[in-house]
């Protein structure tokens, strides 16, 4: 029988045949290219001329940065060393790194209190920005914009305490008050807050500034990489409160409330920040009391404040108009009056709407003070046009410090928009 | 157990002005009226004092003097004899000048940028992403001043255009690309029909009107006897001639001829400049939000889910119907309010100009015209007065176009 089978069948397989790796075209990254980059004819002319853009790019780009001379003193010393190669003058970045990041007038020996406040700065914000961390860390947020201010404008240490002193007296009022009716709680934090500053004020002995801690740094000596960042971040933690209030003010059923919201809204929407920055350069000072100098600082923090106020109010608005009707009319029916219902349930669900809005408003205003530069305050793209370029040493040596001050501009815009979409993907409560 | 009634007649009680929801609102109101009042008038009075100590008056009569500088770049007549308004005009043109050329631009940059952004070539896609992000990330002010560093220090002088070993050329005979801008032919008419030439481009601009309504015409006419019959005429001839002919017909009548710009002396004559300010605020704008556009494009496009190009596909439309009646009409309506208020900072960040010495506005009534009469209130007023204006104007514009292509709902 065995013989039989055997001769009457030619083959028998005595095992699965091994899957035969499928056609060289069809796999690895023969595939991948075949399928991304030259699916058809249209396809395959774009990846030609997109290599081809990228390599004339990188061929620009990469010798002049590897050529790159980082230890002369000046231009024509790179010209020396480098004998007609083409090379960058990366040595302007090392000799005016201080003057890039500080201006030019801000006392040397004292860099300290700006890098330590900039430290601070990432101690203080860190709880904001992100919730798991232990929420007792905002006591130190909520004290940080007093100290940032003794650290790097100096003097006594007695303002800052009063001004924080006055928002301590406001809050103690507002949580004593506020409870049984907000209105007198809000107004009465105000008055207590006023009256703090008032009597504090008074209390400050005259040159008091003179012989403190830290020698006191007038506003017209800041500079550089350093006044952006301080503008930037001022005026976006300002603009936020004010943006809301305004926001809940154009959609009020007050009607004078309600025009005045949009008219200031409207109106700053209206015009340009440059000529913002002009009020505050040669008009707002038409609006103080006379023989008070009020300083440039102030003038633009107080225009690019209310700049970015009108902008966030109306992205807020977007996210307050985004909810649906029945989260306002349960807010009532649970009996909770105007503050208590926007505190705890229409804010915290529109102001996550309005996040990316938000983070955007940000980023542009960030990348907007580079505008003071116009009114002639010395910020970074101000030292790099005015001091550096204007220098006998520097004169010619544009795209390594234009380069920087845009790397410097990106990488931190960048990395705001990288944490705005983190933080939607974190706060997003919907099914997916 | 309370059971619904009235409230108890009591009586006034000062405490109802605020516990009080009839009485509340007014109360709010009355108070913000105060302390508006009071601002207006702490403003106000230091205002007057503040001009009383400098002995300044708020009065616009310095429009009227001559302006006594010059302008390079300028739409309208002007010389440095010129009032300070006559200024003031040729900037508010220089700055409605570029803020069109940049909407157009930016449109066009932003529109590539997102389509390819979306493109199934991943080499291309990343790339457009990169140059999104680069232009976003970076302050416009930062692009302007470096295309305008391109401009003045990269683009050789006029003198390197010169004799017989010359290190630069013309790029085809005809445009030349200097530090001292750009010069292009400027075509003109031999035998105008009117004297001026103005007049005689208006001519061409209404031979276009005319063009646009007769192929406007032709498609109606194609649409209503495809709808009698079934069977659509071709089109595609008719238009071209309603397009070509009368523009064809124009030019030689008025017998177009070309000005080329030539070296003589020291610089370049003849044809068209551009400035180098104008080409570095035109182009930076435009390639700035048009990184900002291709977004909006990107999210537009994909805004229209795919099931629509799926039934479009299965009614039997060709690919290019499907994009032409389908997807684009949907899109648009996402792609158009962000659109416009790119346009509108496109016009507000022209003021940027001052930084480049590009004569617009901002730079001529809020710079020179400032700095020469110290009528800092009159000119900041004045400047601002022109941008609400333009950017309510735009908007109007733009909300009335917005309104034709929304969703028409009941």
């Amino acid at each position: 029988m065995t013989d039989q089978t055997t001769n009457s069948i030619a083959f028998v397989a005595d095992g699965t045949i091994p899957p035969s790796p499928p056609p060289a075209g069809e796999t690895g990254p023969i595939k991948w290219l075949r399928e991304n980059l030259f699916s058809n004819a249209v396809n395959s002319v774009l990846t030609i001329l997109a290599l081809l853009a990228i390599y004339m790019i990188l061929a620009r780009i990469l010798p002049w940065v590897l050529n790159g001379v980082w230890t002369t003193s000046s231009l024509a010393e790179c010209r020396e060393v480098l004998q007609g190669k083409v090379g960058a003058c990366f040595s302007v970045l090392t000799e005016r790194w201080n003057q890039l990041l500080y201006g030019f007038k801000y006392p040397v020996d004292q860099y300290w209190r700006p890098n330590l406040a900039l430290v601070l700065l990432l101690v203080a914000i860190a709880p904001v920005l992100f919730f798991d961390l232990p929420r007792k860390l905002l006591a130190f947020t909520a004290v940080y914009p007093f100290l940032a201010f003794w650290l790097i404008w100096g003097g006594t240490i007695l303002a800052p305490i009063v001004a924080l002193l006055g928002f301590a007296a406001g809050a103690f009022v507002f949580q004593t008050y506020g409870k049984s009716s907000f209105a007198i709680g809000f107004f009465g934090a105000i008055a207590a807050a006023f009256a703090v500053w008032i009597i504090g004020g008074a209390l400050i002995p005259e040159g008091a500034s003179d012989n403190a801690m830290l020698q006191a740094v007038p506003s017209r000596d800041l500079g550089g990489f350093m006044l952006n960042l301080m503008l930037g971040v001022t005026c976006v933690s300002l603009s936020l409160p004010l943006g809301i209030a305004l926001a809940l003010g154009r959609q009020s059923d007050m009607p004078l409330i309600k025009w005045i919201c949009v008219i200031f809204i409207e109106f700053v929407r209206g015009v340009p920040l440059i000529t913002l920055l002009f009020v505050a350069s040669v008009m707002l000072a038409y609006f103080f009391p006379p023989e008070s100098t009020v300083d440039l600082f102030l003038r633009v923090v107080i225009m690019i404040t209310m700049f970015s106020a009108a902008y966030i109010a109306e992205v807020i608005r977007g996210g307050l108009a985004a909810l649906p009707k029945g989260q306002y009319e349960a807010a009532d029916s649970l009996g909770l009056d105007y503050p208590q219902a926007m505190r705890l349930i229409i804010l915290p669900q529109a102001l996550k709407i309005s996040i990316p809005g938000i983070v955007n408003v940000a980023v542009g205003l960030f990348k907007d003070t580079t505008l003071v530069s116009v009114i002639s305050m010395f910020d970074l793209v101000g030292m790099i046009r005015g001091p550096i370029l204007a220098s006998t040493e520097w004169n010619g040596v544009y795209w390594e410090l234009l380069g920087f001050a845009a790397l410097l501009f990106f990488v931190v815009c960048y990395g705001i928009s990288q944490y705005s979409q983190w933080l939607e993907r974190r706060l997003a409560t919907d099914h997916r | 157990m309370s059971t619904l009634t009235d409230p108890p007649n009591e009586g006034f009680r000062l405490s109802m002005l605020i516990n009080d929801t009839r009485y509340r609102s007014l109360t709010f109101q009355v108070i913000a009226a105060v302390v508006l009042a009071l601002c207006i008038w702490y403003l106000g009075n230091n205002l007057i004092q503040n001009l009383r100590a400098a002995g300044l008056n708020i009065s616009y009569s310095f429009l009227g003097d001559s302006a006594g500088y010059d302008i390079n770049q300028r739409l309208v007549e002007y010389d440095s004899q010129s009032s300070h308004a006559r200024a003031a005009l040729v900037g508010l043109l220089n700055t409605l000048l570029v803020a069109f050329l940049a909407c157009i631009t930016a449109t066009v940059f932003g529109v590539i940028a997102g389509v390819l952004r979306l493109s199934n070539n991943w080499l291309v896609s990343k790339l457009m992403a990169v140059y999104v992000e680069i232009f976003r990330n970076i302050p416009v002010l930062i692009w302007i001043i470096i295309i305008f560093t391109i401009m003045t220090a990269v683009l050789p002088g006029p003198r390197a255009f010169r004799g017989d070993n010359a290190t630069s050329s013309m790029l085809f005979d005809a445009f030349a690309f200097t530090n001292r801008g750009i010069y292009i032919p400027m075509p003109w008419f031999e035998n105008g029909i009117f004297a001026s030439t103005a007049m005689n481009w208006l001519l061409v601009l209404a031979g276009f009107a005319g063009s646009w309504i007769a192929a406007h015409q032709i498609n109606v006419w194609a649409n209503n006897k495809q709808e009698a019959t079934g069977v659509r005429p071709k089109t595609l001839s008719l238009i071209l001639a309603a397009w070509l002919v009368p523009f064809l017909a124009l030019m030689l009548i008025m017998g177009l001829t070309w000005e080329y710009p030539e070296l003589k002396g020291f610089n370049f004559k003849g044809g068209i400049k551009i400035g180098g300010p104008l080409i570095a605020l035109w182009f930076a704008l435009s390639i700035y939000t048009g990184a900002f556009i291709a977004e909006n494009v990107r999210a537009g496009i994909q805004a229209v889910s795919k099931g629509q190009t799926e039934a479009a596909s299965a009614l039997g439309l060709r690919p290019r119907r499907v994009m032409n009646l389908v997807v684009l009409p949907q899109a648009l309506r996402v792609i158009i309010p962000p659109l416009i208020s790119n346009f509108l900072n496109i016009t507000k960040n022209s003021s940027l100009a001052i930084a480049v010495g590009y004569a617009d506005i901002t730079a001529t009534l809020g710079g020179i015209t400032l700095n020469q009469t110290g009528r800092a209130i009159e000119c900041v007023l004045l400047l601002m007065l022109f941008y609400l204006t333009a950017s309510l104007v735009i908007s109007m514009v733009m909300n009335v176009y917005n309104a034709s292509v929304k969703l028409k709902e009941r």
